[in-house]
């Protein structure tokens, strides 16, 4: 315990925190826009999965980690986009739709892997690409500060960016006026002329796009490759840190910030030997903690009424 | 047959037939020789008696995790938790079927008794957490899924692991196998437990007032609670016996198909079993055809990829398909429209 302790107060260990959080933020943001459009996405986990994998071979093929990262956003687009064809157009039900999702992920990537490299395990035979480390100019020389928030991933400083971004979008902007709108009653915001399901296909679309944010940062910059379900469980963890923060941009960055610390004290703890098998359920375990507070909470407020 | 349900049959026959035509698109894709691929997949499984047996196999456990599944449907609860309980059940009962020497007969039911148990007691935690505080059934039975994991293999290298084994527990006493019935299927007595459950199951959703309670929660938990019926012990009790129905399913695989415990990761049957659920549209009896084709598939699937150059992973997009398809309300709607028309016009 001691020595866990040790390692929880240095800068390294907070550096890692928000290195680990960066993929449940992006992914809960998504369903923040998803769910305030009144679609609940469940598909984070697969759409970060599949973009993971498009990344890594879209930065193989084009040479370059931009051009990953594009096709890894097309790809994600794609997912979101049949999505909401299967649940808006189809009225397939949400949750299945999401579940057939998942798997397709799941089961199309090692399928593609195994095409493309001959291993159903990981992508590591493949020359791809990792986005870039950022030092921060000033910042990076304050000490421990410096250590801490200088020097993070790209796409850590862009999730961050995005809890503002996902604000301001939604509480200023036509369009995430328009989501709240269809989010909140669909019959008045279609009665005053807004069209719901393009809404809700923009903030589907949106929300994969994000998640594929996170899928990227994944295989290019948490690791440098793919490996079979890399995402485990992060597009889960996403879907509780949305419920926790209510939907609140701000409350579900507070909520992934906290599952992130959870995931990085469980990479800390295996290595002063904890054993693994137990120590790798922890962010679970705080996840399944997390909502039942949560529900709990809301539980007595609905009661006293 | 109503309108309604011929429909039923008929949409599901189309989604499996375009799925199909989308496994055949893929196979032309990747395959060197896609004829002969599309030949070993679809007439493979029925090549060799040996293939049949394994067809049966494959499908006892998808069975046990469709009716697990299939009974939480119909409360209309998202509960993926078979999957975890499977494993750790499977993990658990390896104890008694190692250490515990118990008479041939006894030895099986004990254990089975115990994975029924076990299984039920896991799955009291989303369900109550559901029933009584809202908390999503479906994120929390997928944490739950990745704890059981952990546990699983936290038991397994402290205390199931055969150091003399590469990788698995110590090996099962004879008295706690379930035998085969015919040698040459290779199909054994654990069909006999499935189709079991698929009666008890059947009897109490359509037999029993908790049955009914239950589907009647499925249909409208509203109206449900309006007409005197308690949600709360509704969605718990669908929650149990979802869970001992899964936990059954894990033992039985376990001692049928094995001898020593020797899963390194969730075996996936939770998936599939939402998939046969909904296949079998929530119905217990249709859950043993839903299971045996979906059990055809992924043999077919293995069959191509040991014969052939096609990935085993296709039965998984061909089985994400099925569900996108079957999912889909409006899926064949304007057809629907027209048949049921014509119905009530005769």
């Amino acid at each position: 315990m001691r020595e866990l302790l040790n390692i929880i107060f240095t800068a390294q260990f907070l550096h890692s925190v928000f290195r680990v959080t960066t993929p449940i933020l992006f992914a809960s943001l998504g369903a923040v826009i998803a769910n305030r459009a009144g679609v609940a996405n469940i598909a984070l986990e697969g759409i970060m999965l599949i973009s993971a994998f498009f990344g890594v071979f879209g930065s193989a093929a084009t040479g370059s980690a931009l051009g990953g990262f594009l096709i890894a956003l097309l790809s994600g687009l794609i997912c979101s986009g049949i999505l909401a064809l299967f649940t808006l157009y189809y009225r397939a039900n949400v949750i299945l739709g999401g579940i057939a999702i998942n798997s397709l992920a799941s089961g199309g990537t090692v399928f593609l892997l195994y095409l493309f490299t001959g291993d159903k395990g990981s992508s590591t035979s493949v020359a791809s690409k990792t986005l870039p480390e950022i030092a921060i100019p000033v910042l990076k020389d304050i000490p421990f500060l410096g250590d801490i928030l200088s020097g993070q991933n790209v796409m850590t400083y862009l999730a961050f960016i995005m809890i503002l971004v996902v604000a301001v979008f939604l509480g200023k902007t036509t369009l995430g006026y328009h989501i709240r709108a269809v989010g909140e009653n669909l019959k008045a915001a279609e009665s005053v002329g807004i069209n719901v399901k393009l809404t809700q296909t923009i903030a589907l679309l949106l929300s994969g796009l994000l998640c594929a944010c996170g899928g990227a940062f994944m295989s290019m910059g948490y690791l440098s490759s793919f490996t079979r379900d890399m995402v485990s469980g992060r597009g889960w963890i996403a879907v509780a840190a949305e419920a926790i923060g209510r939907s609140n941009p701000i409350g579900t960055a507070a909520a992934s910030i906290a599952f992130g610390f959870f995931n990085a004290i469980a990479t800390a703890a295996s290595t002063v030997g904890w054993a693994s098998s137990l120590v790798q359920t922890i962010p679970y375990v705080s996840t399944l903690i997390g909502l039942f507070a949560f529900s709990y909470k809301e539980y007595l407020k609905l009661k006293k009424r | 047959m109503s309108r309604e349900k011929s429909f039923h049959v008929l949409r599901t026959t189309v989604a499996l037939i375009i799925a199909m035509l989308a496994a055949f698109a893929v196979i032309f894709m990747v395959s060197d020789t896609p004829i002969e691929s599309i030949r070993l997949f679809i007439l493979g499984p029925f090549s060799k008696p040996r293939y049949i047996g394994n067809i049966i196999n494959t499908a006892i456990p998808l069975i046990f995790s469709g009716l697990s599944m299939a009974v939480v449907f119909q409360a209309s609860q998202f509960n993926m938790g078979a999957e975890g309980i499977f494993y750790f059940s499977g993990a658990v009962i390896s104890l008694i079927a190692i250490w515990v020497p118990l008479p041939v007969g006894v030895h099986q039911v004990v254990i089975i008794l115990a994975a029924a148990v076990i299984g039920a007691l896991i799955m009291l935690i989303p369900g109550y957490l559901k029933a009584k505080y809202g908390a999503s059934e479906l994120v929390t039975s997928l944490m739950m899924n990745s704890i059981l994991l952990g546990l699983g293999s936290y038991l397994m290298t402290r205390v199931l692991q055969d150091p003399m084994a590469s990788n698995g527990s110590y090996p099962y006493l004879d008295t706690a196998k379930i035998p085969v019935i015919i040698p040459a299927f290779k199909v054994h007595y654990g069909l006999f437990i499935a189709l079991l459950c698929v009666a008890a199951v059947s009897v109490f959703l359509y037999k029993t007032k908790w049955g009914y309670e239950i589907r009647m929660v499925g249909i409208n938990a509203k109206f449900a609670s309006y007409s005197g019926i308690n949600i709360v012990k509704t969605i718990i009790i669908a929650h149990l016996v979802s869970g001992a129905i899964a936990g059954i399913g894990g033992s039985v695989e376990s001692i049928a198909m094995h001898t020593r415990f020797e899963w390194n990761g969730l075996p996936g049957y939770g998936f599939t079993g939402a998939l046969i659920a909904m296949l079998a549209n929530n119905n217990p009896v249709s859950v043993i055809y839903a299971a045996l084709f979906v059990a055809y598939l992924s043999t077919g699937a293995d069959i191509v990829a040991r014969l052939s150059d096609v990935p085993a992973e296709m039965s998984t997009i061909l089985q994400s398909l099925i569900i996108l398809l079957i999912a889909s309300e409006r899926f064949l709607h304007s057809f629907k429209q027209r048949w049921m028309e014509r119905g009530i016009a005769k």
